[in-house]
């Protein structure tokens, strides 16, 4: 078990033993992913019971909740991976790392979006310091900062090491921020209607839920792994099997 | 006398700081491609090489402060890994910049960069490396030369076995530049390992490490050029 | 002993520094003031509106100014070479940027604080704000030097890092922000305030073992460029 987690590490570890599993892995999930997404989507939005309170409204959930919960998982793996580079010194980690951020800042972004529309209806205004989408503001913050490192600093190795501090620095203050706009947010203004109410949902609301869910993190893996093949190839492209690659390509 | 320390030195092992196929990169350009050495105590090594041909840089990776190598450094026999709080406790490390305040006094700058060395210490060396006088002038009133001479007056104060110097001779006058010199001599016939990048060709044996015959491309060097100058 | 000893040295030379140029040690109070005094021009005068924001103007005020007098963290040191001589140095790194945070907070933090009063008065902050401003500032400002370290460590070697510095830094200080400005709230409508005070302790005691070790890191990574 331990040795073939050691094998799996160091064939993770080299740029083109990642980019030929990838290149296999990355059908099946587009196309899981993509099944899953559109019967979730289309039994949410066409089958599913309207909600009780808010109506049809409620069905932007099964957007707006798996690109929060995903922009919120993928600020944690892009820690991890920065915590694998700066530990291990695994170069491929960095890369994994650097291709997370804007996506997760887009799934943010997507997030905060959806929240605005779902609000009009619910709250009539586009925008309330509701505690979910403060937090999600906040990640965005906290991604933007990350981002903001990247473009900074020119030399790649210190850039990525620099990012991967402040990501690991912000991965250990998400739970502490969260705690405390929730606990703000109690303070000032009991919401009536919290965006996300788990418990009460009817199951036929729920599954297509989490079809989207799972659906989405398919997505994000095929999208992770189509920028980290891009990075790959530009590192790597002196090197000989890109340059086979290349011409095998060019020769098609 | 100092012949045979030398061999003796020379003789003993291991050796105090040494480098084993050491491989450097940078924008593209490879700095050097299997670099080894084997330095022993009582030696003075000159590391030599045109501009942007990697000279800072391997003085920066020998102190440990760039990772961005392949290639093994050993101190006192033991990985260097295991062995940077004694690596460093040897260490005397003499930069482009040398960290004087200018708003503080000579005397206020040594009391910082060696806090063990009593008043009178202190005096004396100031007063070796022709600041006799200027004790308590703030650096900001001192030149250029003078200010690198506050930091060179730490080559009398301080008990360390590896000096490594990046271009000590800078600014430093013709009279100055022969007491340094002298000073370096000494060290490394009392058992000291000098590590120095200059142009200046010393009055004794050096070991040369002449970097760039690994520079294949020239199109970076431009570019280098204006990155090592920092 | 040796350790100490250079800890001591470097602590001795950044108070002797700072008290030769202790004109610069006004800035960030004056920075403070003068955010505070644009608050009654740009809304109103009015004592009873203003004793309703003063909490939230004053800890916004103190964590601007304290962000603004980061970049002298270690910006001096890289530009000199003494950082190189701090990080060669055999003792952790971490230490000295302890001793560093600890001298920011002396120079920054605690001035703030003692100034928070005076513009408690003229924001007409109500009766029983004070005490629990100057003690929340007390508690939360060495946070905000702490976490500042690391802000200051990313960006010590780039040009346009006084910039990027508020990026970084500004979402991490959001909990000692609520926090903080809420135990003011409390103790004007007579609340305890002790729980908010604790969560500021709890976070500054974390923050004292994480912060360094990040700073350190940061520092190392800048350095190498």
């Amino acid at each position: 078990m331990w040795s073939a987690l050691k094998r799996l590490y160091h064939q993770l570890g080299s740029p083109k033993w990642f980019y030929e599993i990838t290149s296999r892995w990355s059908p099946w999930f587009l196309w899981i992913g993509t099944a899953l997404t559109l019967v979730g989507v289309i039994w949410g939005l066409a089958f599913a019971p309207a909600d009780y309170l808010q109506g049809n409204s409620f069905r932007i959930i099964y957007i707006h909740v798996p690109a929060a919960l995903l922009s919120q998982s993928a600020y944690i793996m892009m820690a991890v991976a920065g915590l694998v580079g700066l530990v291990w010194k695994m170069k491929m980690s960095f890369v994994v790392g650097k291709t997370i951020a804007p996506i997760g800042a887009s799934l943010a972004v997507i997030a905060l979006v959806t929240g605005a529309i779902w609000g009009k209806p619910t709250w009539g205004t586009w925008w309330v310091w509701d505690a979910r989408l403060t937090s999600m503001l906040i990640l965005l913050f906290l991604y933007m900062g990350v981002m903001a490192i990247y473009n900074a600093i020119e030399s790649e190795e210190m850039a990525n090491k620099a990012a991967a501090v402040l990501a690991l620095v912000g991965s250990i203050n998400i739970p502490i921020i969260k705690y405390s706009v929730e606990w703000w947010n109690t303070l000032h203004q009991p919401a009536t209607i919290t965006l996300t109410k788990k418990p009460t949902m009817a199951p036929e609301m729920f599954i297509p839920l989490v079809l989207t869910i799972i659906g989405f993190y398919c997505w994000f893996a095929v999208w992770v792994f189509a920028r980290t093949r891009n990075e790959i190839l530009w590192r790597e492209r002196r090197t000989k099997w890109v340059k086979s690659l290349l011409s095998m390509g060019a020769n098609r | 006398m100092s012949h045979l320390d030398k061999q003796k030195a020379d003789n003993a092992l291991p050796s105090l700081l040494s480098g084993q196929d050491l491989y450097c990169e940078r924008d593209d350009r490879v700095l050097f491609d299997g670099l080894s050495f084997d330095w022993h105590k009582g030696q003075i090594v000159r590391i030599s090489g045109a501009n942007g041909s990697g000279k800072s840089t391997l003085i920066r990776i020998l102190l440990g402060l760039s990772a961005s190598y392949e290639g093994q450094l050993f101190f006192s026999g033991r990985p260097m890994k295991h062995a940077t709080y004694d690596f460093r406790n040897a260490l005397l490390y003499l930069g482009h910049q040398v960290g004087i305040k200018t708003s503080l006094s000579p005397e206020e700058n040594l009391n910082w960069l060696c806090p063990q060395a009593n008043r009178s210490e202190v005096y004396q060396a100031l007063e070796k490396v022709g600041l006799k006088g200027f004790e308590d002038v703030l650096a900001s009133g001192l030149s250029a030369g003078q200010q690198r001479r506050v930091a060179l007056a730490r080559l009398y104060l301080e008990d360390k076995t590896i000096w490594i110097l990046d271009e000590p001779f800078t600014a430093i006058d013709k009279d100055g530049v022969a007491q340094l010199e002298q000073r370096i001599i000494e060290h490394a016939q009392a058992g000291g390992l000098v590590i120095l990048t200059t142009h200046h060709q010393l009055a004794v044996d050096v070991e040369e490490v002449a970097l760039g015959e690994f520079t294949s491309s020239v199109h970076a060097t431009k570019h280098h050029e204006t990155g090592e100058a920092q | 002993m040796f350790a100490s000893s250079s800890l001591m040295a470097l602590f001795k030379r950044d108070l002797l520094i700072a008290f030769r140029n202790r004109g610069e040690l006004l800035n960030p109070l004056m920075f403070f003031l003068m955010v505070a005094s644009l608050f009654p021009l740009a809304v109103t005068p009015d004592p009873k509106f203003l004793g309703l924001i003063a909490p939230g103007i004053i800890w916004v005020g103190a964590l601007l100014a304290t962000l603004l007098s980061l970049d002298l963290m270690f910006k001096s040191d890289y530009d000199d070479g003494s950082l190189e001589q701090i990080i060669l140095q055999p003792q952790p790194t971490l230490l000295f940027v302890l001793v560093k945070t600890l001298l920011h907070w002396l120079m920054a933090g605690l001035p703030l604080t003692l100034m928070a009063p005076l513009l408690g008065v003229m924001l007409a902050l109500p009766e029983g704000g004070y005490v629990p401003l100057v003690l929340s500032l007390l508690l939360g400002t060495p946070t905000l030097s702490l976490l500042g370290s690391i802000g200051a460590g990313l960006t010590v070697g780039l040009k346009k890092g006084g910039m990027l510095m508020p990026l970084l830094i500004l979402p991490l200080y959001i909990p000692v922000l609520i926090f903080a400005a809420s135990s003011v709230q409390a103790g004007i409508d007579g609340n305890t305030y002790t729980g908010h005070l604790a969560f500021l302790g709890a976070y500054l005691a974390l923050m004292l073992v994480l912060a360094p070790v990040a700073s350190a890191a940061a520092l190392k990574i800048s350095i190498a460029r």
